[in-house]
């Protein structure tokens, strides 16, 4: 059986007339990496304050261990954080701020000083327990952070976008680090960030939050292929969300007539019906070029805008209805050039509906 | 390429004119005129001798130091006492309250400390506000002497110094970084633990700036001790003044001056060292 460490039931939160969570529920379960990814403004801070008891749901119940601990005081919840801004008390040193849970808890002075020299070689600071906050670097802050917050072993570790402030060089090797941390000591981590790249790489589920809703619930791999909402599919990667009506079903493929012309996707699971209004997104890598015409497709466009985008060459098409397409290639397609007119395409199993009610499926 | 003449120098002139003339000059005038003999009338010999520092160990002037320190320090600790939790709090207001008790705050400045000093004097008179309001109430018979006691000196002081604690404490307790007390709960702490081991020592300089602010004025404010002791309470500010004023021994009040400043400089001195820092300059 799989245990379920933590457990959020219908939670909702308002300040003010602000509705920042509008009844979110999950569980996770024991030893996970979890990642709550949004936009600003989303309630993934604030849904992370009410998990480490900061913040008091308006309604709703957090489940601790199987232990409702909804109105349990921060310090008696077997969760730790590592704040945004990292919190180190900048009137003690290194060894002071990790040792501050033991001293609270009057664990012998021997057992303090070995554990917090456990923690320094654990997040590679040994040497440094005299230094203050002010003297380490950003990096540097990161890890005694790290150290504070895993020292008491909670089992739940909350991490609110802890490298933001770290510059690309050294987030990418954090978290690898991270990464590691949490697979060595066994501790739930529940993550937020607003970098999607972030959350694929390290989750072994992703959250995607919008407006105090929980959009999609699954693994990185099926956000990512299988979105199930055009929030979703836009806000990972770059997709293309064409909505229509279905023209005609036949052998699983689903002709669709949309304002830009005639598309085509596989039905997959869902029930169409012909004449049904629908809504489907295609990656930006899934987009594909044609000269000629394709069959179940007719989709004209003319290249507006051709641009490389990390290491991608990014094409932007414009089609009938004139809201633009984007299509984006490994290597560089010079037989493309500006205005040039083509037809898109797609491989039918690319295009993945959204926005689908559940009874549709 | 011309140089361009640098006439800065020209706008902090008048500073340093002004500086020189009332500061510099009287304080170097204040330490020669403590190092004179008295004449025997009035004014002084063009002799000089160290008798006024020696007369200051008299007990009868010792014990005045002793009461001006210890008022200074009452003083301070009930300014510290009401004055903490009241810039706290103060600093935990919404923008808009926390203006208007801001305004609250300084309103008594915009009238004259002496003026407000006879307001008191007016309250606690033994046919004054407060014998009334008692004896109105029962819950006294015959008026209680409140007025020329030392707990009017000392409601008078805290009264008048309450503002310079509570203003730095305000400053110290905005500048906090709340998240700080949320890490401190977050790892085990109760309220009152995180507030001991991060609040308050992160909002001691605060304290110790208006401990400064408290303690320094209160040794000299003699005006106080005047109206609201009756002049049976002496204190060194009152004894400078009657030196000065009416024994016309200027010499030894020069000398008393030099002694309560040279505390004051200590005072200074050791809040620089206690907290390496110079934020005190804003309040002042």
């Amino acid at each position: 059986m799989v245990e379920n460490i933590l457990e959020l039931k219908d939670i909702t939160k308002s300040f003010g007339q602000t509705q920042v969570l509008r009844g979110i529920s999950l569980s996770i379960q024991k030893g996970e990496f979890i990642t709550f990814l949004g936009s600003s403004g989303c309630g993934k801070t604030t849904t992370l304050r009410i998990i480490a008891g900061l913040e008091s749901p308006d309604s709703g119940s957090v489940l601790l261990g199987g232990e409702d601990v909804t109105a349990v005081q921060p310090n008696k919840r077997d969760v730790n954080t590592i704040f945004q801004n990292y919190a180190l008390f900048p009137h003690m040193n290194v060894y002071q701020n990790i040792a501050y849970s033991l001293k609270l808890r009057h664990v012998p002075k021997d057992e303090i000083k070995r554990r917090v020299g456990d923690m320094l070689e654990l997040v590679q600071l040994p040497g440094y327990e005299r230094r203050m906050p002010i003297e380490l670097s950003g990096g540097q802050r990161q890890r005694v952070a790290i150290a504070r917050a895993v020292i008491n072993n909670p089992s739940v570790l909350l991490l609110d976008e802890p490298l933001g402030a770290l510059d690309l060089q050294l987030r990418r090797q954090m978290q690898q680090e991270l990464k590691k941390l949490q697979k060595r000591l066994g501790i739930t981590f529940i993550y937020i960030t607003h970098d999607q790249e972030e959350a694929i790489n390290m989750s072994d589920r992703i959250v995607v939050m919008n407006e105090g809703r929980f959009e999609q619930i699954g693994t990185p791999g099926e956000i990512y292929d299988h979105p199930k909402t055009s929030f979703v599919a836009r806000f990972i990667g770059t997709a293309n969300i064409f909505s229509g009506q279905v023209k005609r079903i036949e052998g699983g493929l689903a002709e669709i007539e949309t304002p830009d012309g005639l598309c085509c996707a596989a039905a997959g699971d869902y029930a169409l019906r012909e004449g049904q209004r629908v809504a489907f997104s295609v990656r930006s890598e899934n987009m594909l070029v044609a000269k000629e015409p394709v069959e179940h497709f007719d989709l004209p466009a003319a290249v507006s805008e051709n641009s490389y985008v990390g290491g991608m060459l990014r094409i932007a098409f414009t089609p009938r209805a004139g809201e633009p397409i984007v299509s984006s290639k490994h290597g560089i397609h010079a037989n493309i050039g500006l205005g040039e007119r083509v037809n898109l395409y797609w491989k039918p199993e690319n295009a993945v509906f959204v926005d689908m009610q559940e009874a549709d499926a | 390429m011309k140089k361009v003449k640098n006439y800065n120098w020209a706008l902090v002139l008048p500073i340093y004119a002004f500086t020189i003339l009332f500061v510099l000059i009287p304080l170097i005038y204040i330490v020669v005129l403590s190092l004179l003999r008295k004449d025997i009338l009035w004014g002084v010999t063009n002799e000089f001798t160290l008798q006024n520092y020696r007369k200051m160990f008299d007990p009868v002037y010792l014990r005045t130091f002793a009461d001006s320190l210890g008022l200074a320090f009452g003083t301070t600790v009930i300014t510290v006492l009401m004055g903490y939790p009241f810039g706290y709090f103060m600093a935990k207001l919404a923008p808009k309250r926390r203006a208007f008790v801001m305004l609250l705050v300084v309103v008594p400045f915009w009238t004259n400390a002496l003026v407000r000093i006879y307001g008191w004097m007016i309250i606690l008179r033994a046919k004054g506000v407060l014998n009334h309001l008692l004896m109105s109430l029962g819950l006294i018979d015959t008026p209680l002497k409140i007025l020329y006691t030392y707990g009017a000196v000392l409601l008078g002081m805290v009264y008048s110094l309450l503002p310079f604690m509570i203003l730095p404490v305000y400053t110290s307790v905005e500048k906090m970084d709340w998240s700080l007390v949320e890490a401190a709960r977050d790892l085990g702490a109760n309220a009152a633990q995180a507030f001991l081991t991060v609040t308050l020592k992160l909002t001691l300089p605060g304290v110790l700036s208006g401990f400064v602010l408290v303690f320094v004025p209160s040794i000299g404010l003699f005006f106080i001790s005047d109206l609201l002791g009756g002049g049976k309470i002496m204190l060194v500010g009152n004894l400078i003044k009657n030196q000065l004023m009416q024994a016309r021994d200027w010499p030894f009040g020069a000398a008393l001056s030099v002694v309560m400043m040279i505390m004051t400089f200590a005072i200074i001195f050791l809040y620089r060292k206690l907290t390496h820092s110079s934020d005190l300059e804003e309040f002042f």
